[in-house]
Parts: C-alpha cells; structure tokens; sequence
C-alpha cells in the first residue's frame, strides 16, 4: 500500500495508475479497491478514465451506522456515509472499486457526471435514498421518491414501516 | 408546464421536464444528449444542436406512465416540435417499493425470494447474481453440477426473457401474430420452470450454497423439445419479421446510438453490443463455467433498432448452442455445497440426527452467517450488467444490497436514441431498449 501523501496530483502520462497518494487494498477478486479522500475523489476518477477504464459500471452509496467496525486501510478515517464506485475497462477487462468516505455533517461529494454522463441517474438516485449531495450535477433531484417525500430511505437510522399483526387474544378494535 | 407550484397536479414536479424557459443551458444540452463525451474531432457544433427555440413552437406530452407501448410504469415527458421529438425525460420511481430496504430486512435465505421480483422476466438471473455475490463472501466453491445446472437455467431464461421482447416489440410495432407466437414460445420454458421449481416465476430456485433442487426426472427430454422447437419458430419469425419491407422500414436507422455515447452513459447488453462493441460478460469476464461452453457475442454495426432487434433474435440461437452443451455434458454430483453452515441438510437426515435438525433450525432462523466484507459481483443479464453489490457486517442478513439493474441504467439513453426521431418511431425505440420497470424502481 503506498503511503498516503494528501494533495499530491499525479503527472499526466501512461503510468498514472495506482494513481499516488491513495490508499488502496486487493478486493475479493483481486481488483483495486481505492479510498480517496471527497477531494481527492474527482480526480482519481478522472486518472483512471484517461487510463482505459472506459465505463463507469456502479456507483451507489452505503450508510455504515450500525457497522461502524468495518476494516479500512490505515490513513482512512472512517465516515457514517460511504460512496462506492466500480469502474471497468474493456479493453483489459477488469474492475477497480473507488469507496469515499463522506462525512454525516456535511454529505458533499463532486459529481463525476462531467467525465461519465451515464452516472447521471444513479448519483440521482444515491441523493434520493442517502442525501448525498452531488455539487455541480445538473439535475439533484429526487428518482425514485416522490419530490415531496422528507427522510432519505436507505439510511438506517429511517424506520422501516410494518404493519401491526392483530393476535385474535389480543384486544382489538371489535 | 406546471411551472408554478400551487398548479401542479402531481407529486414529481421537479422531476418533470422543465419549460426552456426555466431550465439552464447546460441541462438542456444534457437532456439532448449533447453532452456525451466524444472522441477528439467529434466535438458537438452548438449551431447543429438548435436549442433556442421559441416557447410556442413547441409541445410537451406526456407518454405514460399508463401508456401500454412503455412498458411498465414508464414515464416520458417529451418536447416536441410538430412530430420531432428533441427532448425527452424519462420520470420513473411508479414502481418503487424499496426492495433494496426489504433486502436488508431479510436473511440470506429468503432474500433470494426479495430479488427475483425485481426484473420480472429474467427472475433467475437476479437470483444468480445475489447467490453469487453471497457465495463470494462466504468463499465456497459450488460442485461442478450446481454450476451447469445454473448455466442451463439462466440461458432458458435468455430465451425466454428474449421471446418476451420480440413479443411486445412486435406488438408495439403493431403485429399482433408475433406478441402471440413469442409468448407460445416462451410459455413452454415457463413450464419448464414450473416443472424444477414448482413456480412459473419467481421461483427463488438458485440459492446462496446451489439451487433449491436437482433437475426433474427427464429434463434431458424437455430441454431437447424446447431447443428443437424454438429453433424452428426462429425460421418462423425471420419469414414472417426479419424479412419484411415494412418491418424493416420502421426500425432501420431508427434510434441509433454510437459506440462512443453509448459507453459514456454507462449502456450494457445488447444496446452497447448493437454499436459495434463486443462487450458480454459472459466472454469477456466468465462466470459459472462460460469459460467452458463456446457460443459467439453478437455484435451489431449502426446500433439502431434494427441492429437489436437481430441481436437478441441470434441471442436466443447462441443461448440454444449453450443449452445443448450443457445438455451433451451435464456432470453427475451434487446440486449444492454440502457445508452445514450454508445449505440444510437433506430432508430425511432430520429425522434421524440431533446435529441435522440443530443445522437445518439455525440456518432457518438466524440464516448464514456471512463474513465481513464487500464485494461487487455482475453477470451478463439479457438486458446487460446486472450487478449487486453487497456490504456484510457478519450478521445472518446483508447489510447493504444493492442491485445495479442494466434497466435503470440504460434508461438514460432512452433521451439521446429519441431526439431527432419521430412519435411514432418512439414507441418502437422505447421498446428496443427493453426497460423492465421493477428492476429500474426496485
């Protein structure tokens, strides 16, 4: 793992990837897995696209409330919101995963619309269920919720709604 | 359109397509599609794209979410200009019922019965891919039957789920004999399900550890039967559609998207496949035992409607090869991972060990036990990547499961492959794109 040395912009060229200065593990599949920083973020996506890694396959976010002990290499720190990324190149056939960590305070990350248009929808959708925000996403806002729906669903801390059983022992409304 | 609020009638207001007026350049230039990444040379020439058009010029209609050619609860708000549509805003979520929530809810056990609902006509590969991201993280290696018996399925359901579209594709393009052919066709691969799994649809059949049971008695002979027979209607559909002037001159260069546009929004399955790009996973990052079988990737050349409408037709014949290779070498062995920790045990050792009924309690109450992890699984679907990406915190239930449905995602290229084109010609283009809505709601 290469030490995590902030700020540092790789220089444009071939051997751009692992892009410096990003903490990085091996997947269960052997595939990269990169932890940049929300700053960091635009930028790692941008190296890798100029490197072949033509399309953006995924991109969803994960609410670690009630995870909070999850393993993460040194240098991380761990955040409530995580935004995971997985990009593939076609021509090597192979996957790298991007996992931001975003703050609770503030869920602000750089929308990575400008370099993949096709992550239009899905960034849209990582809003409507985490309220994550995208700055600079031409249109945040809510897909699959109704505009006027309050609470953002896939958060754990929303309550999943269940539909009280009435027991024939138990005093009802008859 | 509904510009002021105190107006609007339904609930989704700002996710309507905006009067010109109201919306900035650069969402404009999004929603023509005109912001696409291209190669260099290609640069789009903003005279060519006319966007300032007066307000009274032009119309914008809704089509759906009731409209029976989308498919679903598919909402398209277009801007017209007289027939011309030039821009169009998909409006989905009429279908959303928070699947990825009630997967977190469910143990590994039953949330294969949570997936399969998702993308209604292909429910078996949306259990694969939750089996296979589960098996991933628990690290088991399935028994080589398990595997083919699972290539076998999710090729049927290839076919089916093709069938399916040539069906509603003819009737959207107003043949009314090809909707009634391809459902016949499909019917029989439906009793074939019915026949290993007991359900038409949604069978939760392939489970975390294998499938839910081995192959009936003589499958051997219905498989044979449905190859031999779909087979044979594939002549039947290329005399009657494949061939035909006014078929063909209703989808050829209708809707087309180039290999460059259709990367760049993200566009798996047969829209990517009909620019040109031989992208499938199943050759190109193997999964089950695709690596052993040999079939050949369709590819199209202008990725107009045509172009995928014979890709899915030579689809349904490459997926017929896989099925009669794995019928030729169907290996003997088990249908699932003997580990008391994964699958249960056999029914009838229940009876007779104390361990048996302990392990077959434990898994249907607390579920499996997962290792901590994530991990990203996707496999070839008949509508493209279908991934799921899994988040375990070593509970008996997933901590985060999303399903990245190639629906959802190639809607977005629904607005680029529509501008230009006429009303008409977008039913046909809708209908090329085979959105499945309860995969794109989920």
């Amino acid at each position: 793992m290469d030490e995590p040395v902030p700020g540092t912009v790789s220089p444009p060229g071939r051997d751009q990837l692992p892009p410096r200065g990003v903490a990085r593990v091996q997947g269960k599949d052997g595939e990269d897995v990169l932890f940049p920083t929300v700053e960091r973020y635009h930028d790692v996506v941008d190296i890798y696209r100029s490197e072949g890694f033509e399309l953006l396959s995924d991109l969803c976010g994960v609410d670690y409330l009630t995870h909070p002990g999850r393993v993460l290499p040194d240098g991380v720190r761990p955040e409530r919101f995580e935004l995971a990324v997985v990009l593939l190149s076609l021509t090597e056939a192979r996957r790298v995963r991007i996992r931001v960590q975003v703050p609770e305070d503030d869920p602000q990350v750089p929308t990575v619309w400008d370099l993949f248009p096709g992550s239009e929808a899905m960034e849209r959708e990582a809003f409507d269920m985490f309220g994550i925000r995208f700055v600079g996403h031409p249109d945040l806002t809510r897909i699959l919720m109704p505009d006027d729906w309050e609470g953002y669903p896939l958060r754990k801390d929303y309550g999943v709604g269940r539909v009280p059983v009435q027991f024939k022992e138990a005093p009802g409304p008859r | 359109m509904n510009s002021d609020p105190d107006t609007s009638f339904t609930s989704e207001r700002a996710q309507e397509l905006a009067d010109r007026a109201a919306t900035k350049p650069d969402e404009i230039e999004r929603e023509i599609g005109s912001v696409l990444r291209l190669p260099e040379g290609h640069v789009v020439d903003a005279s060519d794209v006319s966007i300032d058009r007066s307000e009274d010029e032009t119309m914008v209609i809704n089509m759906g979410p009731q409209h029976p050619s989308t498919h679903g609860v598919l909402r398209l708000m277009m801007e017209l200009d007289g027939e011309t549509v030039l821009r169009t805003k998909p409006v989905v979520g009429y279908l959303h019922t928070g699947m990825e929530k009630t997967g977190e809810e469910l143990s590994y056990v039953q949330g294969a019965t949570n997936v399969t609902r998702m993308d209604y006509l292909s429910p078996l590969n949306n259990e694969l891919v939750f089996a296979m991201a589960t098996e991933k993280l628990l690290g088991v290696e399935l028994p080589a039957r398990a595997v083919w018996i699972r290539m076998l399925l999710s090729e049927l359901q290839r076919i089916s789920s093709h069938l399916m579209w040539l069906a509603t594709n003819g009737m959207d393009l107003g043949s009314t004999t090809m909707m009634i052919f391809g459902f016949r066709e499909r019917e029989m691969i439906l009793a074939f399900f019915e026949k290993c799994s007991g359900l038409r649809m949604n069978h939760n059949f392939i489970r975390p550890g294998g499938t839910a049971a081995d192959l009936p008695d003589g499958w051997e002979d219905d498989v044979e039967v449905i190859c031999d027979t779909v087979l044979a209607r594939l002549e039947t559909y290329d005399e009657l559609i494949t061939g035909q002037p006014i078929f063909r001159e209703r989808v050829e260069g209708v809707g087309a998207l180039t290999a460059q546009e259709a990367l760049a929004l993200s566009a798996t399955g047969p829209i990517l496949r009909s620019t040109g790009v031989a992208w499938d996973l199943r050759r190109s990052m193997p999964y089950l035992a695709y690596d052993q079988v040999e079939f050949d990737v369709i590819v199209g050349t202008y990725g107009d409607n045509f172009d995928r409408y014979a890709i899915r037709i030579n689809e349904v014949r490459e997926s017929i090869k896989i099925v009669r290779q794995v019928l030729d070498r169907m290996p003997t062995g088990d249908y699932r991972v003997q580990d008391k920790k994964v699958t249960p045990p056999p029914r009838a050792r229940i009876d007779e060990s104390m361990e048996a009924l302990i392990h077959h309690f434990k898994i249907f109450t607390e579920g499996l036990k997962v290792p901590t992890g994530e991990v990203y699984v996707a496999i070839e679907s008949p509508r493209g990547e279908l991934g799921c990406y899994m988040v375990s915190d070593g509970s008996g239930r997933p901590y985060r499961m999303h399903i990245r449905g190639p629906s959802f995602v190639n809607l977005q290229s629904l607005p680029v492959m529509l501008r230009g084109g006429l009303v008409a010609d977008a039913i046909a283009t809708i209908s090329s794109s085979d959105p499945v809505m309860g995969e794109v709601d989920r």
